[in-house]
């Protein structure tokens, strides 16, 4: 069982959003912050959506999906999640921008409070080492979609206490996932395979070797994938894309992790994926998956 | 769509009795051409492929320019290849490769026959790889030397890679069970002609070719 009852989500975007639901929905208390709370409202709105088609699907039973939300608290104020037991933050893949914000949330937190990040390729061991409680931070990656997918990477940093990865990985567990743990290298084992891969194909886009369509539906018909790597990346976003390559690039120098040009022309051209209609794709929505 | 089977030679992409075989007609519209001289074999009837609204290449590494030439050619003249991985079956994946010059008209019609057969058509363009293997060896590499790197073992990573993506198949064992010394002959095709460092084949690839080399002589 658990000992963790109360958890707070930093972030509100695709991530954030996907975590809380996941939260939420194992019966804990989950409080969502953001800096603006038009992206608070945003995420409130995508996850009830989110929850009313399960409900519809026949997953959740009529009324769990209002009884989950009364869950949900959305918040601007820091000093609201001082009542939490752990917090993952889901912000921008910046070191600095997470240091400032674990070290902000030290001073509001209790010392039993667990910090866990869900970067994708910054190393845990350097974000604790900002968080002024190094021995209580951890990683835990999730995968997007979060509220569908099961797997979370557990990483912990070389100064991350047995005890502190201990409750983590119960909470994990109690929650529904399925936690693997994975040692501190960049991009953990998802991303390290995930980002160049999905480089690979945008490059392959650019060099006109064939249609974003075609490449889909070569990869799922082949490969058996659920999703062609072309739909995934419009679900990351080209702004995180960049961010993700950026990152990974910085700390492998993996030519495959380089940012491809064509990303950048596509931030350049607000072709950002499904979050503004139109990636490789074009949608008719901005509706969260599986909503 | 009516289409004539020519096969010179074993077929990579029809090992094996298939509606698409099965509903060819002794003459038709198309010619398609099957095995591994399914090439040489147009090139050395060219003139009887005069007039067919197409005329299917099988392929198996090299690109379709090497049988039709490269900036100018014969515009009924496509090429394809079910993908498929070492000693696992064909998939229901054809990939149909087009020069800049070929007529869409010709693109369509051998479209029309694999998908007559229950097939599933995706067209690229004539390069190293075409969608499929340019896309997958170097992410099969990358997990092999991640695996010789202590990354994680190898059911760890092919779990985290289903678990996470929804992969029916993590890398390792898709590679181990359908021949790693078939990863071997395809990427070192790619890595000659493309030259880039992630398709060099990995060691574990390696040591599988040599043994099956050895084991063969």
């Amino acid at each position: 069982m658990s000992e963790i009852k109360t958890v707070g989500v930093v972030g509100s975007g695709t991530m954030g959003t996907g975590i809380a639901i996941v939260v939420a929905r194992a019966g804990l208390r989950t409080i969502v912050l953001d800096a603006k709370q038009e992206a608070l409202d945003h995420a409130r709105e995508q996850a009830a959506a989110f929850l009313a088609k399960s409900v519809a699907r026949g997953k959740l039973a009529p009324g769990q999906d209002e009884a989950i939300m009364a869950q949900w608290q959305g918040t601007t104020r820091m000093e609201d999640l001082a009542g939490c037991d752990l917090i993952i933050e889901a912000v921008f893949e910046d070191l600095k921008v997470k240091h400032d914000l674990f070290a902000r949330l030290d001073k509001v937190c209790p010392a039993h409070t667990i910090f866990a990040s869900n970067t994708s390729t910054i190393s845990i061991t350097e974000i604790a080492g900002g968080s002024a409680r190094d021995d209580r931070v951890v990683g835990m990656h999730f995968c997007l979609p979060a509220q569908l997918m099961k797997l979370v990477e557990m990483s912990p940093g070389l100064n991350t206490s047995d005890d502190t990865f201990r409750k983590a990985w119960s909470f994990c567990q109690a929650i529904g996932q399925k936690p693997v743990e994975t040692r501190d290298t960049p991009g953990f084992i998802l991303n390290y395979f995930l980002i160049p891969w999905h480089n690979d194909v945008i490059n392959m886009v650019d060099q006109g070797i064939a249609e974003p369509a075609d490449i889909d539906l070569a990869v799922k018909t082949a490969l058996g994938y659920p999703l062609g790597p072309l739909e995934l990346l419009d679900m990351v976003g080209m702004d995180t894309q960049k961010l993700l390559s950026d990152a990974m690039y910085g700390l492998t120098h993996e030519s495959r992790a380089a940012c491809p040009p064509l990303v950048k022309r596509m931030i350049g051209a607000g072709r950002l994926g499904r979050k503004t209609g139109a990636g490789f794709h074009v949608y008719g929505d901005n509706k969260i998956f599986g909503a | 769509m009516s289409y004539q089977i020519i096969q010179r030679g074993e077929s990579l992409s029809f090992p094996d009795p298939h509606p698409f075989i099965d509903t060819a007609s002794s003459m038709g519209d198309g010619v398609v051409l099957i095995g591994g001289e399914a090439g040489q074999a147009w090139r050395r009837g060219v003139e009887a492929a005069e007039g067919k609204s197409f005329i299917a290449i099988e392929l198996d590494t090299e690109c379709l320019g090497v049988h039709t030439g490269e900036d100018e050619g014969p515009v009924n003249v496509v090429g394809f290849a079910r993908f498929r991985l070492g000693d696992d079956a064909p998939t229901g994946l054809v990939e149909l490769v087009r020069k800049p010059y070929t007529d869409p008209d010709a693109v369509q019609a051998a479209r029309a026959a694999f998908e007559a057969a229950g097939l599933v058509v995706a067209v690229c363009n004539d390069f190293p790889g075409r969608i499929l293997n340019r896309l997958v060896r170097p992410y099969y590499n990358a997990a092999l030397r991640r695996l010789d790197e202590g990354l994680a073992t190898a059911s760890d990573m092919d779990q985290t890679l289903c678990l996470g993506l929804g992969y029916p198949e993590g890398p390792i064992s898709l590679l181990n069970r359908t021949g790693l010394h078939h990863h071997y002959r395809v990427t070192q095709a790619l890595y000659e002609a493309l030259g880039q460092e992630a398709y060099v084949p990995a060691r574990r690839a390696q040591v599988a070719w040599a043994r099956r080399q050895r084991d063969a002589a």
